[in-house]
């Protein structure tokens, strides 16, 4: 079956340097940095990576995140507040745009 | 849940899984050793043997590698105990680790433990927790460890009941919590005492574990704040891709991927400190294996002593040791050995 997505084109995200080996480096080189240990803990990053990854409704990197969050010792508790921060924050992203439309309203009507 | 064995389940067989792990398009493990220079693996000195002295168990786990269970039968003799003795009284070999199966369920074991520790051995054992509380005549093993000053192993895959008993079978978390209060209550895994008890994590999946150091600081405060647990430390291990773990991979279609991720995840530091460089395997039946899953494959020694009765340690302590497509399952990453990680 064709799909736009192939679960094992995430192994082969490296391969994106086939085209542009000096960006790619660079982007995975800073990638790396991005997720080492730092003020915030390898596994808090983890954690932020997976709610993004809901928010961007990506799938590699759900099941990336998923199973490095799993390895770093999260329980699925903390994964479904994860996606629920997600989730709430998508929500509350559109619903304080109301804000915008009641001005607009407002504006325009008597 | 029965033993693969009581299924008659093919993977029961050890030439099987064999056949299962080497049939992928993963690189040879030989090969991977060869290029680092590690290959014939070598041991370097025998310091520790681990015995196993039993298949029997009180609990039948799902990742089990030893496919124990109370229905498995097989346990070592007296005569066989014996021998393993005469051998660690006659040589420089410092440590004794019991397994099993519950290795406190061999008739002998408490005698075993007397004699390994008149010869002043440290003993380890690999003790599920659980069969504390099997019956009244174990309800005394924590005293009995602490008064033979025996290093307690204990596996807790989760400081979450969902996640052990998922794992152990249903129940297993809160008698596990109940048997570790008994050993603290006993001194064991407290500050100022010469107990140690150490608590074992492995994945509930088909995942790797992480960081040791991260995972044993989570443990201390979960097992603390809730149930007034203490313990000296963690040790997180790799479940290897036999046995009952295998046909978990296999059945849940985690197989290919895991076994890739293993390969990719060579590290060639974990290489260097695998245990079987420093540690011998006795079988129930008394055959030595270069470790405990060598032992689940059916895979002897390379060398002309091949059984307890006929030990030659120099023979051993020169042999090529025997390595197959499970071995990555100890260089993952940051390693796994029977005491945790290596790298
Ligand atoms: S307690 Fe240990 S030996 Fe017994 S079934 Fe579980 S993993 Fe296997
Ligand atoms: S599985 Fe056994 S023989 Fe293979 S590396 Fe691990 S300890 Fe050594």
């Amino acid at each position: 079956m064709k799909t736009y997505y192939n679960s094992e084109d995430l192994k082969k995200f490296g391969n994106i340097g086939e085209f542009s080996k000096e960006l790619a480096d660079k982007f995975f080189d800073y990638y790396g940095s991005v997720f080492k240990e730092g003020a915030l803990t390898a596994r808090e990053k983890a954690l932020v990576a997976l709610g993004v990854a809901h928010a961007i409704q990506c799938p590699y990197c759900i099941d990336a995140y998923t199973k490095d969050t799993l390895e770093k010792g999260c329980t699925e508790e903390q994964l479904m507040e994860a996606v629920h921060v997600s989730g709430a924050i998508r929500g509350g992203a559109s619903l304080v745009h109301g804000v915008q439309m009641m001005n607009h309203t407002k504006k325009i009507m008597m | 849940m029965k033993s693969l064995k009581a299924q008659a389940h093919h993977l029961s067989n050890s030439a099987a899984q064999l056949k299962v792990l080497n049939e992928g398009s993963f690189e040879q493990f030989s090969q991977k050793l060869k290029a680092i220079n590690l290959f014939p693996l070598k041991p370097t000195r025998i310091q520790t043997f681990q015995v196993n002295l039993g298949k029997m168990c009180n609990q039948a786990c799902k990742h089990c590698h030893v496919d124990a269970g109370p229905d498995r039968k097989e346990i070592m003799t007296k005569e066989t105990m014996q021998q393993c003795i005469d051998i660690l009284a006659h040589y420089d070999i410092g440590t004794i680790d019991m397994t099993g199966g519950a290795p406190e369920m061999n008739p002998n074991f408490r005698w075993f433990v007397e004699e390994a520790s008149e010869l002043g051995k440290h003993i380890i054992d690999r003790c599920n927790l659980t069969i504390i509380l099997a019956n009244k005549k174990y309800h005394d093993l924590p005293e009995f460890f602490a008064k033979h000053k025996v290093e307690v192993v204990s596996s807790l895959p989760h400081y979450t009941s969902t996640r052990t008993d998922r794992q152990r079978g249903s129940g297993v978390f809160d008698r596990s919590i109940k048997a570790l209060q008994m050993l603290n209550s006993v001194g064991y895994g407290k500050e100022g005492t010469d107990l140690q008890l150490n608590l074992v994590y492995n994945p509930t999946g088909a995942i790797l574990p992480s960081s040791q150091k991260t995972l044993e600081s989570d443990y201390k405060k979960e097992l603390k704040n809730r149930f007034g647990i203490e313990f000296n430390s963690l040790f997180t291990i790799t479940n290897m891709p036999i046995s009952r773990f295998l046909d978990y991979l296999l059945v849940s279609d985690n197989y290919d991927e895991y076994m890739q991720k293993l390969v990719d995840a060579f590290n060639p530091s974990a290489a260097e400190g695998v245990m079987c460089r420093n540690t011998l395997s006795i079988g129930w039946d008394g055959t030595i294996y270069d470790c405990d899953f060598n032992q689940m494959l059916d895979m002897k020694v390379n060398s002309t002593s091949t059984h307890i009765s006929e030990f030659n340690l120099e023979s051993l302590e020169n042999r090529n040791i025997a390595v197959d497509q499970h071995c990555y399952g100890c260089t993952a990453g940051l390693g796994s050995s029977c005491g945790g990680q290596t790298a």
